[in-house]
């Protein structure tokens, strides 16, 4: 076993060299978001009446702890950062780290540069051991930064090192959870996709729990309420952290199983033999189009299905939880709301899918590039397929797919909703409109995606995922960190009116609409006037 | 229409490199035409401006009669083309590509299809990313040689096939040209050149610096001679065209230049010549020549 894990320093290092921009980026995001809630905070509830208030009305709504998760003590900064933070940022962890790892193993393996450096002086295992260190060191480096950005702001230590080792364990166990997906898949898409698919379940497994109370054990089941339920800053329970860790060591060891036991560049799941010839569904760039993005958008589809459900199934029950409480319909209103707790709640999710959707058009859309930059546009432009052909099949679905996405999650919240409530009609149309309003910013989004492959093809890909995240932050955390309005405006999500609400003004969509049109359009003429590049 | 291509003082740059500096390339309809130079002397780049993937920035670049950057959709319905490194998409099979190239340019010969899956030893079953490098350019190959169109554009097409398969894709190719298809072919197996092509452009550093025949390009190289002689070598040292004379006694080895040829043999019969070994000139010299003057 001695030399199963040689070189795995330099692998390490070589890793590190490619992800020296990413990884920074991700550690002071990550590492600093926590800390900066405390003075949004302070100004949001300045006094001990406010806060008290709060915290009666937030440990109880089963409407929120569905977004965000279970609130234990909301009368202090620290706990607060814990209910508003605990959920997403653990997320964002699980995705840094996953992705990580993927992209130094299977990816790698996928593109033969494993299999180059195989030959030289490199361990069985030291690929796998290499991309393990870099994502679990990434996690540790970025809970160290959390806890000491948390302490530096003036939060009590204990609390501050729990909730950034409930964060940093929660990228602990994605990264053994993708180092066993990528033993599986022969691509890293599907093993990216695996891993998605665990933490999609671990979501709304905590969704279910934290806001159902007969069935809380199931928060328990899910790796992004643990951080929660060590309750830093509320009588920490710092046994809660040994599960994450046990976890990743449990689920590590499986990789460590299923590593030796598959040939280099495949997978354990076996490929399958496909058609011998094309089905008539396969031709022309759309029909091709179909063919590479209809199993996202169905996964998708099936996800936002499930989530709008969920999401919907709690609305009822918030009135009569919430009583005539103004301050939590302030808080409600904070996040975004307009009058009536229910429409504002079905408001406030049917923004959630929009940013959630997003995310879907922004990878639909960098489609586009994958093809290009891996040789595989090249082919389809040299036949009669014009460029304008080729891309808009593929914006065919960033734009149609994401509405579809949309209906589908506001249908699943309507039908929730509705049958719970006993008035389908009126809920399922409100639902609906909801999230259907979403639709001309999240175009908005796809439309910038699609401009930037125009434009810039290479640097495309990080520029859109930063667009992505800029508006995914304005939109999760840009309230609760009180920033100004002005920069609150930058996304576009900012601008969609309140839907179901007392006026839904036309005119924003309107030029949310317009504005995504051009986009989408200079994006055509960008693309018709370059080069094709790899 | 006698050209298919037509393409002079072409000048393609990227960023700083001069990728194509004034490229001269024509090629008449019905021939093969073999496409030769170093690595990085620029073939691909010239093949992508001829499908219009890439803008020329400067020269005039006519294929099949049209402009390749303005009439790039008409003109590919006529052309088919392979490229240097195929990928292919890893949950499509061999033959749903096939199948969508050859819909995509307009329609497939499906007999033709069937034969050369067979000709090719090639599973039409396995998925992208089960293929090998060559058996991802049969895939493109097939999808090709099995479309109606009137011109091939190849690619190093072959730079993964095995000796087999490549004896395979000669025979293809004989086929084409009987059929009266105007085939690009870039490579650097000289053999396959010296077998299928009509005329050969050889290009460095984005330059055109040979185009000709075979027999014209022969003209070029240089013949090895070595004989023994009856008498003192004289007078050969200073014919023109002799290059890198070696006496030993009565043996002497030299190379030239085949225009010079009949004016060394008439030097070494006038001092009689007892054994004579000459050695034709093989394209590889040519190649070999030109190619190591690009790394000087």
């Amino acid at each position: 076993m001695s030399g199963a894990l040689t070189g795995t320093g330099t692998l390490v290092r070589l890793a590190l060299r490619r992800d020296r921009v990413i990884l920074p980026i991700w550690v002071l995001v990550l590492g600093l978001l926590p800390a900066m809630t405390v003075s949004a905070y302070e100004q949001l509830y300045p006094d001990a009446a406010s806060r008290a208030s709060l915290n009666a009305s937030g440990t109880n709504n089963p409407s929120i702890a569905v977004i965000y998760g279970k609130a234990f003590d909301l009368t202090t900064a620290g706990g607060f950062t814990v209910w508003r933070y605990g959920v997403f940022l653990s997320l964002f962890m699980c995705l840094v780290a996953g992705f990580t790892v993927v992209r130094h193993t299977r990816a790698e393996e996928e593109s033969g540069r494993l299999e180059l450096l195989g030959s030289a002086v490199i361990g069985r295992h030291a690929a796998l051991a290499a991309a393990v260190a870099v994502a679990g060191g990434t996690s540790l480096v970025i809970g160290v930064v959390q806890a000491v950005a948390m302490i530096g702001v003036g939060l009590p230590a204990t609390g501050s090192l729990v909730l950034a080792s409930g964060f940093a364990g929660a990228g602990l166990v994605f990264t053994a959870v993708s180092a066993v997906t990528a033993q599986l898949t022969t691509y890293s898409r599907s093993a990216n996709g695996l891993a998605g698919g665990v933490l999609g379940v671990a979501f709304l497994l905590r969704a279910v729990g934290d806001s159902s109370p007969g069935a809380s054990w199931m928060s328990w089941l899910s790796p992004l309420s643990w951080p929660q339920q060590a309750r830093p800053f509320a009588g920490e329970r710092g046994w809660v952290l040994a599960l994450p860790l046990v976890t990743a060591v449990v689920v590590g060891a499986v990789a460590v199983f299923l590593a030796p036991r598959r040939d280099l560049g495949a997978g354990l799941l076996p490929p399958r033999l496909g058609r011998p010839a094309a089905a008539a569904s396969l031709s022309g760039p759309v029909g091709l189009a179909w063919r590479l993005q209809r199993g996202a958008l169905i996964g998708w589809a099936v996800a936002m299905a499930v989530v709008g459900a969920v999401f919907g199934s709690i609305a009822d029950g918030i009135e009569g939880l919430l009583g005539d409480s103004a301050q939590l319909t302030a808080i409600l209103e904070r996040m975004g709301g307009a009058q009536a707790v229910v429409d504002t709640y079905l408001a406030t999710i049917a923004g959630v899918f929009g940013l959630f959707v997003a995310v879907y058009a922004v990878l639909a859309t960098q489609r586009l590039r994958s093809e290009e930059a891996e040789g595989r546009a090249e082919p389809v432009l040299a036949t009669g397929t014009s460029r304008v052909a080729w891309m808009s099949a593929h914006l065919l679905f960033a734009l149609i797919g994401s509405a579809v996405l949309l209906a589908v999650a506001g249908v699943g919240a309507g039908m929730a909703h509705g049958l719970r409530a006993g008035d389908l009609g009126t809920q399922l149309a409100h639902a609906a409109g909801g999230a259907v309003a979403q639709v001309p910013a999240v175009w908005v989004v796809a439309g910038i995606a699609a401009l930037l492959f125009g434009l810039v093809p290479r640097a495309s890909t990080a520029a859109s995922w930063a667009v992505a995240g800029v508006a995914l932050g304005l939109g999760l955390f840009g309230p609760a960190l009180n920033l100004g309005q002005v920069v609150l405006n930058v996304s576009p999500f900012t601008h969609v009116p309140k839907v179901p609400g007392p006026s839904v003004p036309v005119e924003p969509l309107v030029w949310l609409g317009v504005v995504a049109v051009a986009l989408v359009v200079a994006s055509l003429v960008a693309f018709r006037r370059r080069d094709v590049s790899s | 229409m006698t050209t298919a291509i037509s393409v002079s003082g072409l000048v393609k740059t990227f960023g700083a490199t001069r990728a194509l500096d004034g490229l001269d390339l024509t090629v008449r309809t019905g021939e093969v035409h073999g496409f030769l130079g170093p690595n990085g002397s620029g073939k691909s780049t010239t093949i992508r401006v001829l499908l219009g993937l890439l803008r020329a920035d400067a020269g005039a670049v006519e294929l099949l009669g049209g402009d390749p950057w303005r009439d790039a959709t008409s003109l590919h319905r006529r052309l088919a083309y392979v490229p240097g490194d195929v990928s292919l998409w890893p949950n499509l099979s061999g033959g749903e590509v096939i199948d969508l190239l050859g819909r995509l340019r307009g329609g497939l010969d499906q007999r033709r299809r069937a034969d050369l899956l067979e000709r090719f030893d090639l599973d039409p079953r396995k998925k992208g990313r089960a293929y090998s490098k060559g058996n991802r350019q049969k895939v493109a190959l097939v999808a090709a040689l099995a479309s109606d169109v009137d011109l091939l554009v190849l690619d190093e097409p072959t730079s993964g096939l095995d000796p087999l398969m490549e004896s395979v894709f000669q025979q293809c190719i004989g086929e084409e040209r009987d059929r009266g298809r105007t085939v690009l072919l870039s490579s650097h197996i000289l053999a396959e050149v010296e077998t299928l092509c009509d005329r050969v452009s050889i290009i460095r550093a984005g330059r055109t610096v040979e185009t000709g025949t075979l027999a014209e390009l022969r003209h070029l190289t240089r013949t090895s001679i070595t004989a023994e002689l009856a008498g003192p070598p004289d007078g050969i040292a200073g014919l023109p065209g002799v290059h890198d004379l070696e006496v030993e006694g009565a043996r002497v080895h030299f190379d030239v230049d085949t225009q010079q040829l009949d004016a060394a043999l008439r030097a070494l019969t006038s001092a009689g010549v007892k054994s004579l070994t000459s050695q034709p000139p093989t394209l590889e010299e040519l190649f070999l020549r030109h190619y190591q003057e690009a790394g000087r």
